[in-house]
């Protein structure tokens, strides 16, 4: 079994009005070094498969058709 | 004219959009679970508003890949009309029959009010019962309404004319008047040949005045003269 990660980012041009007020919640609670904030999602896909490409391949089109949306989010994918 | 309206788990204003259209042309529409896989004969189909799939993942998204869009993708080729009603506006962006996508307020607050809008053109199946640039009141209702698109396609659906609604500016005391942070304004957009038309603006909820006006039986009004002929 082959655990894939798939993580999905806002593109940079859309705004991220969640990422902005967890920025001004840390800052309130005294983390004043913080240059921005953006928040994202994490999605665990387990396969039934010991071929690593096969996989790839595979959440590759599950992240294009599903997962995310590619007007507004980006993604990348991790194996293990 | 023949309407069908897709039933998805977790619409909630099927009902609302049901009997608007009863009211406005005599008939309930056909109501189409989300799993079949033909919509019966329509001139029109209608996505109507809810939190289809509980909104997991993006609104609209889980809904975007049911059996019945497949179809709708097809017949919409076909020259069938398509009206996409807040969640169903998500759906018609999510599948790709609209151009766009719906992102969360910029308050990332659920807004429920009544909004002013400027219908922007007058000569498409959805509103040619108004005047041009004529301004009406409808509700919204929704969590992720901030309509957004990259520059370049923005730029082309306004010079297109594809704007079908705008918030503007009213008398009440929201504040700002645009709820969402829609880009331009943007409330509702048609797809290039004018015969889909999304919208995040219920105007199932507006189409009688002892419930709070009837602005929206226009929107009803305009597809039923249009199809009928």
């Amino acid at each position: 079994m082959i655990k894939v990660t798939v993580y999905i980012t806002l593109k940079k041009d859309v705004l991220d009005p969640q990422g902005k007020a967890i920025h001004v919640a840390l800052n309130n609670m005294g983390f004043d070094k913080i240059n921005g904030v953006r928040q994202g999602k994490l999605i665990e896909i387990n396969l039934d498969t010991k071929d690593f490409d096969e996989a790839k391949e595979q959440v590759k089109k599950m992240s294009e058709q599903l997962l995310t949306n590619p007007i507004i989010e980006d993604f990348t994918i991790e194996l293990e | 004219m023949d309407v069908s309206l897709i039933i998805f788990p977790g619409a909630n204003c099927d009902k609302d959009t049901s009997l608007a259209i009863k009211h406005i042309t005599g008939k309930h529409p056909k109501h189409v679970w989300y799993k079949e896989t033909t919509l019966p004969k329509s001139d029109l189909v209608i996505l109507p508003g809810g939190f289809s799939h509980g909104d997991y993942l993006r609104s609209g998204a889980i809904a975007a890949k049911a059996p019945i869009i497949k179809d709708l993708i097809k017949k919409s080729a076909d020259g069938i009309y398509v009206l996409g009603i807040c969640n169903g506006f998500q759906i018609l962006t999510e599948c790709g029959l609209l151009q766009g996508s719906l992102i969360k307020n910029n308050s990332l607050k659920f807004v429920s009010r009544n909004v002013r809008l400027r219908v922007i053109r007058n000569d498409t199946i959805f509103t040619s019962n108004f005047k041009e640039n004529e301004d009406v009141n409808m509700p919204i209702a929704h969590h992720d309404g901030n309509f957004y698109i990259d520059d370049n396609s923005l730029k082309k659906i306004e010079e297109e004319g594809r704007v079908a609604f705008r918030y503007i500016e009213n008398n009440a005391k929201h504040s700002p008047y645009n709820p969402n942070g829609s880009l331009n304004d943007i409330a509702g957009v048609y797809n290039e040949n004018f015969k889909i038309l999304g919208l995040m603006p219920h105007p199932e909820r507006a189409i009688d005045k002892i419930t709070g006006g009837d602005h929206g039986a226009k929107i009803f009004e305009s597809m039923f003269h249009s199809l009928s002929q």
